[in-house]
């Protein structure tokens, strides 16, 4: 029987079980191991463009569009998350 | 902007979000599959495959002003956004002749820097001000 589980705030994932699959990270050798970094104040933000939903259209988005005024860019979990 | 699809935002909006404000959410809910916007902005969780809690400022110049990153299960407080979005507004305006100290807010007192006021901040900032 499939096991109930609790909805919390981190979006439910699942990921594979049993023997270790080897990653195709592993097989190519030496590749350089991309680091993540925080951006910094100060220092322009990156430009993008992202699909979007707004007032019922569904529009492209450039963060460039919206120079000279304030923007307040938000990244949360996931829709449907409790907070 | 989560790694939700635009498909599911209007539905999360027309659902429920509508319910919450009047007319549905005014602004672009943006869409980041695979977390590439994310991950330029440090906030992507490739362990968990979303993004966490980022909010950044950026000002007419497109320049990042301010950030601040949360964990999934505290949420934000959208008031104090506000407020660093009026403190960096009016550092702008003053051309950087003023500056917020800690717990600045609108009607509340600006510091000028300068060299009079090199070590008699605590003349005119007390402690208290730090609080609402």
């Amino acid at each position: 029987m499939p096991e109930e589980f609790k909805a919390g705030c981190a979006r439910p994932t699942g990921g594979p079980v049993g023997e270790t699959v080897e990653k195709e990270e592993t097989i190519i050798k030496n590749k350089p191991k991309e680091i993540q970094r925080m951006i910094q104040v100060g220092k322009k933000a990156p430009d993008f463009s992202a699909p979007a939903y707004l007032n019922g259209k569904f529009v492209n988005i450039n963060l460039s569009e919206y120079l000279g005024k304030w923007v307040v860019l938000c990244f949360y979990p996931g829709d449907f998350t409790f907070v | 902007m989560s790694i939700d699809s635009v498909f599911v935002h209007k539905m999360w909006d027309d659902y429920e979000l509508s319910k919450m404000v009047d007319g549905g959410v005014p602004f672009p809910m943006m869409s980041d599959a695979g977390g590439k916007v994310g991950s330029i902005y440090g906030v992507y969780d490739d362990d968990a495959g979303v993004e966490t809690r980022g909010r950044f400022i950026i000002d007419p110049d497109g320049v990042v002003q301010g950030f601040e990153v949360l964990t999934p299960p505290v949420g934000r407080n959208v008031s104090e956004s506000l407020r660093q979005i009026q403190a960096f507004q009016l550092v702008r305006e003053s051309k950087g002749t003023e500056a917020t100290p800690s717990g600045w807010k609108p009607g509340k007192l600006t510091l000028k820097p300068g060299v009079d006021l090199v070590g008699k901040v605590w003349e005119v900032w007390k402690t208290s001000m730090a609080f609402d």
